[in-house]
């Protein structure tokens, strides 16, 4: 399998043998390492500068646990102002409305990706895809309000006790990760060599199977990086999900539909509770914990996606 | 893949980064109201200032005071800090603070320890705090006693029957636990001002970011109760519950009047202290927020303003 990108293509061109003069060759070689140092630093200070934020993490949020007994985190109430620092129903939100963004926004992405990729006519695609591109900009708050003034009542009005639920939140967040799917997966599909197509067809597959058996596997990576970038995107969503879930830490009373009730997620409660916490408090140190949980899972999400993705390049010993 | 990196790492910045710019902006944030408080100098030198701590309550009064003030009289400046009414107390007692903000009077053992301190404590108050409680319009039930209040908020009662409306689950609205208008909530009406009263909220009360939060979602759900300063009020979009405070007292209407005469049970004063009686710079800057326009900020910041 050898799909030529763009860069290799510049890498060959490259390779052709140039005439160039010695003193010229000279200067370009140490004009080339200037800039080889500068983008090697570029990278290495985005390193440098992530250690720092966890380090940082480590140091406001790791008293915490000195301070708060493990059996306290696993309480079912939060309520900080009277030491209560029961954490399970800021995770149990948080991956209610998270969960609830995937189911959601997964399906639709990848079946707009497909659409767009597969189906679409070029003229379509080419007013589409930047018009989908042009939503993953709109800013986190503008989708808050509007899950508060559109989305919020109809939720009411189809029998919720209140519109501010998980599902509310879930909506809003799964139109947030939408443009980031099908974006990604547009870009994996698009990557697929029209070879592979004309070869299934050409042994009678049907549309449907080619697309299925064939570009879908083939482009594998690159939607399950799409997925996972959603997911972060999601989980770490704060402004929107705290205007339209309600922020009950609630985990005691359910009711018959879950995403029906509302819930706490932990990036709201950091947000709604860090302003008027006083520095080197039990609960500043908790809320840098929850911090350190949140990095955890995204952390973990990103190297799931990085396995995944390894894994595939590594079988087909190819960069796609 | 190529032609998408640039997508890739903004998406992956915008995903990953959120979280820990936030903690970042709200570690600093935090840190800078729990440090030296905030600051408002005066633009022509330092020659008079005016130290004020205490109730967090009242901090945004006082702030906005400070800031008002500068343009009043640009040469003196004023040091507002929060940290609590007993922080402001202590500090007055300590003689570190010209003026102490509190949200209750001051304690007989605290007068008598300021006293012995050589510090007179004289008593000003300066602003009334009422909570409204709030409910759709289209609610039948129109008042509650003090008791069912906190019967609803701690998830005793659960159903609008229970009280008199129909049978529907009441959506309980709160602020979040750093506003203190939920302290005070929870101190007055949670716990019914009875300090061994353990009671919280229930679980699943919502809490809202803010006042404009609870007033919108109480003005479109008719399931819904909150609370909410009483300068926050529009009696045209939502109910205001009349309240007794016990089953056998009247029924009483949220007003300026009964708000700063007593009557109505979820009304506070709110207090400034000084160190003997004040002189100078001090005594004009009380005189000012007892003024008309001291009293006019008061109103803007949703409490109730003294009556004349």
């Amino acid at each position: 399998m050898s799909v030529v990108t763009p860069r290799q293509r510049v890498l060959e061109e490259h390779r052709q043998p140039h005439q160039i003069p010695d003193e010229e060759k000279h200067s370009t070689n140490r004009k080339e390492r200037v800039i080889e140092f500068i983008i090697k630093l570029c990278g290495v200070s985005a390193i440098f500068i992530i250690a720092l934020i966890f380090l940082f993490l480590l140091r406001e949020g790791l008293p915490a646990l000195t301070q708060v007994a493990i059996s306290d985190f696993a309480d079912a109430r939060w309520y900080p102002i009277e030491g209560k620092y029961g954490f399970t129903p800021l995770l149990f939100g948080t991956l209610l409305v998270t969960a609830g963004a995937v189911i959601i926004a997964v399906p639709l992405g990848l079946v707009t990706a497909i659409y767009l990729g597969e189906i679409a006519p070029t003229w379509l695609r080419d007013i589409l895809k930047p018009l989908i591109e042009i939503l993953a900009g709109i800013p986190s708050i503008v989708l808050g309000f509007l899950g508060w003034l559109v989305l919020a009542p109809l939720i009411q009005k189809a029998g919720a006790p209140t519109g501010l639920t998980a599902l509310t939140g879930s909506l809003i967040l799964g139109y947030m990760a939408l443009p980031t799917i099908i974006s990604i997966a547009e870009d994996a599909l698009y990557a697929v060599p029209k070879e592979y197509r004309d070869g299934a067809l050409a042994i009678g597959a049907t549309r449907w199977q080619t697309i299925w058996r064939v570009v879908m596997p083939a482009a594998k990576t690159g939607t399950v990086t799409a997925i996972m970038l959603g997911i972060g995107r999601a989980i770490g969503e704060t402004m929107a999900v705290m205007m339209v879930t309600g922020n009950a830490a609630n985990i005691n009373n359910f009711q018959a539909n879950i995403f029906l009730q509302p819930v706490r997620t932990m990036t709201a409660t950091i947000a709604a509770e860090m302003g008027e916490v006083a520095q080197g408090s039990t609960h500043y140190s908790v809320l840098f914990a929850i911090g350190i949980v949140l990095f955890l899972i995204t952390f973990a999400v990103n190297s799931i996606a990085a396995r995944i993705v390894g894994k595939q390049s590594r079988s087909r010993g190819s960069s796609l | 893949m190529n032609r998408d990196i640039t997508g890739k790492l903004r998406q992956f910045f915008l995903s990953g980064a959120t979280v820990f710019v936030l903690l970042l902006v709200a570690a600093c944030s935090g840190r800078q109201e729990n440090g030296g408080g905030s600051v408002v100098s005066a633009d022509s030198g330092p020659a008079r200032s005016i130290q004020n701590k205490g109730s967090d309550t009242l901090v945004n009064i006082a702030l906005a005071w400070a800031e008002a003030y500068r343009e009043v009289d640009p040469s003196t400046s004023i040091a507002v800090t929060g940290g609590g009414s007993g922080t402001g107390i202590a500090a007055l007692i300590n003689g570190t603070v010209d003026i102490a903000n509190a949200s209750r009077a001051m304690k007989q053992n605290e007068i008598d320890e300021a006293i012995a301190n050589g510090v007179t404590p004289v008593e000003y108050v300066v602003a009334i705090d009422a909570l409204a409680i709030i409910v759709h319009l289209d609610n039948p039930v129109t008042e509650l006693t003090l008791a069912q209040l906190g019967d609803i908020y701690t998830g005793r009662i659960t159903n609008w029957s229970e009280v008199g409306g129909q049978d529907e689950t009441i959506v309980l609205l709160s602020r979040e636990s750093n506003s203190g208008t939920h302290v005070y909530f929870l101190e007055e009406v949670v716990r019914l001002g009875d300090s061994d009263n353990e009671d919280i909220f229930a679980p699943q009360t919502l809490f809202m970011p803010s006042s404009v939060g609870i007033t919108s979602e109480v003005r479109r759900n008719p399931n819904a109760i909150g609370y909410d300063g009483l300068g926050y009020v529009d009696e045209a979009h939502e109910k205001v519950i009349h309240i007794a405070a016990t089953a056998d007292s009247t029924y009483v209407k949220p007003s300026v009047e009964s708000a700063s005469n007593g009557t109505y049970p979820i009304a506070r004063d709110l207090y400034m202290y000084t160190a003997g009686e004040p002189t100078g710079v001090i005594a004009e800057y009380l005189n000012w927020i007892l003024g008309p326009e001291g009293q006019a900020i008061v109103a803007e910041l949703g409490f109730v303003p003294l009556p004349d």
